[in-house]
């Protein structure tokens, strides 16, 4: 089996929409596809899973309280009970509302920036990382749908010009 | 079209019915004299278990010794009033028992009365704010707000006739109206410019009036609407409703000063109109949400779907946070600098409400927080209504310990007089509301402009 890939191109994002039902319509399995901008609708017609980032994001929020209300209860109540200013450092909750903008800040920071660097791993970004882009066009204003192929070319491009395509390209994998 | 079920009105009628004697209940079991007020102090610290009534009593009369303080601290004749204290110090403490627990049912009947203005209130703003925003989601909803709106017309009138009885010196509530206060409490000498009786009552008027004629001019505009042949309705109401909520921020602000912040006439906070503000545009908005549900149940509201509940259960979500928000920055603001004109408000709210100081925050931020954050949550009716119900009891708490603390102090429960006002005002709410849904022939708006997206909203 060869590792030949088919490669649709198209001009417009309401074309590229409906080429994706037809193509699930038919049962093929879509590799990938290249868009210049957000296609609002696309991930629901490809039939992606939804994202779990909040999820992801809620629970690091409770890892950022976490550590601030720590911090905190160890540093102002616990290790060095100073009077500042005649503040309580009796307890962690008389001296509560003193803590609450630290706590705030820390669970935005956590949930923010973890989440963000999920999404950087998940996604395979980093500084120097080689572009995986199969055509220069798909970053401009064409859109590109790849379907690998299991010796059933003839047929997928039939069906790939049929749906609006403007170009229909086989090739290696990359 | 929405027929009014023969139970519903049973039930509406039977709350009001048992509202308004719970409410006669509370006026008649007040004292009416200091010695009868003594007794009912004494009775009831009694149920504490004895001896606990003097320290009680000897408490009070500190408390009370200090707001003295407080008060006359401007003033150089601090000695002078110390020594009146002592002499006629349990005498005075008397009185000022007296006049809290005769204040008890009428406090309730303000609580509520509030409670479900603004209820009504906060929807007509929040329409507002969508005429203004010209939102493209909303439309499909203006005929449930408008008919959530015209309860601000019985509520209304109900909450200036309370006003023009207490301008009238049949309770306590307001510590400035009192006949003399002035001559010996500089402090509020020095607010009367503001705070008197006559303008406090022209100010009320001209508030009530201006909201509830906004109401009927924009609710005329958007019917002509549905019949006209051009925008020229949708652009008189777009325009008439920039005005009002110029004119509402400006008003609601005062409203708060007078009708809530000026119950406790020594204290002032800047942003307390703002909360009370957020108070009611985050409980509104659940009483539109729950509408919305209960309406698209009975099958009227084929047009709303999913998406608009989502859209207004993010804005109860974001609302509550809000709420909280401001809450807390007023709170921790004096709690950190602890002027004692300032910690003065807060010191009987933590001391003697506790629990429904605190509980109220777990209510209003903690439940919605935790119950609205998921997307998926958001669009189930059920879920909506179970946050709501839970928003409103926590809204109605807020209003609670913002009047009661000022008005009967530690001599609160929670019994007859208040039960009674909050099923009567709910009876009284429920009946005009839902008699304005059975008014709607058509829940759709016609012609406006921006309905045939909000038809197709989806998110």
């Amino acid at each position: 089996m060869s590792n030949k890939v088919i490669q649709a191109i198209y001009n417009d994002d309401d074309v590229l929409l409906h080429a994706v039902k037809k193509v699930k319509a038919e049962k093929h399995h879509i590799e990938e596809i290249f868009t210049p901008f957000p296609v609002h609708g696309l991930d629901k017609a490809m039939g992606l899973e939804h994202t779990r980032l909040a999820i992801c994001s809620f629970i690091f929020g409770c890892v950022g309280i976490s550590v601030a209300a720590t911090m905190m209860y160890y540093m102002m109540i616990v290790d060095w009970p100073q009077n500042i200013g005649g503040k309580p450092s009796f307890s962690f909750i008389e001296n509560l509302p003193t803590f609450i903008p630290i706590m705030f800040e820390m669970t935005v920071f956590f949930a923010a920036h973890l989440m963000v660097i999920t999404f950087y791993m998940r996604s395979r970004l980093w500084p120097f990382k080689e572009a995986e882009n199969p055509d220069v066009r798909t970053t401009d204003d064409h859109f590109l749908m790849e379907i690998a192929l299991h010796g059933n070319e003839k047929e997928l491009t039939a069906l790939l010009e049929e749906t609006g395509a403007v170009e229909v390209i086989v090739s290696e994998k990359h | 079209m929405y027929t009014l079920s023969n139970k519903l009105k049973i039930t509406a009628i039977v709350c009001m019915v048992l509202g308004l004697i719970g409410i006669a209940m509370g006026f008649l079991n007040a004292p009416s004299t200091v010695e009868e007020a003594a007794a009912i102090v004494k009775e009831a610290s009694a149920h504490h278990g004895g001896g606990h009534a003097e320290a009680e009593e000897a408490h009070v009369m500190k408390m009370d010794h200090h707001e003295g303080e407080v008060a006359h601290h401007a003033e150089d004749e601090h000695n002078a009033e110390s020594t009146h204290h002592a002499e006629a110090g349990h005498d005075e403490h008397a009185e000022h028992v007296f006049h809290q627990l005769q204040n008890r049912p009428w406090s309730a009947v303000l609580i509520a009365g509030f409670f479900f203005f603004m209820l009504s209130l906060g929807t007509l703003v929040f329409y507002a704010v969508q005429r203004v925003a010209q939102a493209g989601w909303s439309p499909v909803l203006f005929r449930v707000m408008e008919a959530i709106t015209s309860y601000l017309v019985p509520g209304g009138i109900i909450l200036f006739v309370f006003f023009v009885l207490t301008i009238s010196h049949m309770n306590h509530l307001y510590l400035w109206m009192e006949p003399g206060i002035t001559d010996h409490d500089t402090i509020l000498a020095g607010k009367s410019g503001y705070l008197n009786s006559p303008f406090f009552i022209i100010r009320a008027a001209i508030f009530i009036a201006g909201w509830i004629g906004y109401r009927f001019i924009s609710r005329k505009y958007s019917l002509a609407q549905d019949e006209a042949t051009d925008d020229s309705n949708y652009k008189k109401n777009f325009k008439i409703s920039v005005f009002f909520l110029l004119f509402f921020f400006v008003s609601e602000s005062m409203m708060a000063w007078d009708w809530f912040m000026s119950l406790e006439p020594h204290w002032y906070s800047t942003l307390f109109a703002w909360y009370v503000f957020a108070t009611m545009f985050v409980s509104a908005i659940t009483v539109i949400a729950m509408s919305t549900v209960y309406l698209k149940s009975k099958g009227l509201l084929e047009f709303v779907n999913d998406s608009h509940l989502h859209d207004l259960a993010k804005f109860m979500f974001g609302l509550s946070i809000f709420w909280t928000y401001l809450w807390f920055g007023q709170f921790m603001l004096q709690w950190y600098a602890n002027i004692p004109e300032e910690s003065g408000y807060f010191l009987p709210r933590i001391e003697h409400y506790n629990p429904i100081f605190f509980g109220m925050v777990a209510i209003n931020f903690l439940f919605p927080f935790l119950i609205l954050m998921n997307s998926d949550f958001k669009r189930k009716p059920w879920f909506i209504f179970l946050a709501g119900t839970f928003i409103l009891i926590g809204h109605y708490m807020d209003l609670f310990q913002i009047v009661m603390p000022s008005t009967v102090g530690e001599h609160w429960s929670f019994g007859a007089p208040e039960i009674g006002s909050i099923l009567f005002f709910l009876g009284l709410f429920l009946i005009t509301v839902t008699s304005a849904f059975a008014k709607t022939k058509v829940w759709l708006p016609k012609r406006d402009p921006f309905i045939e997206e909000s038809k197709h909203f989806h998110y």
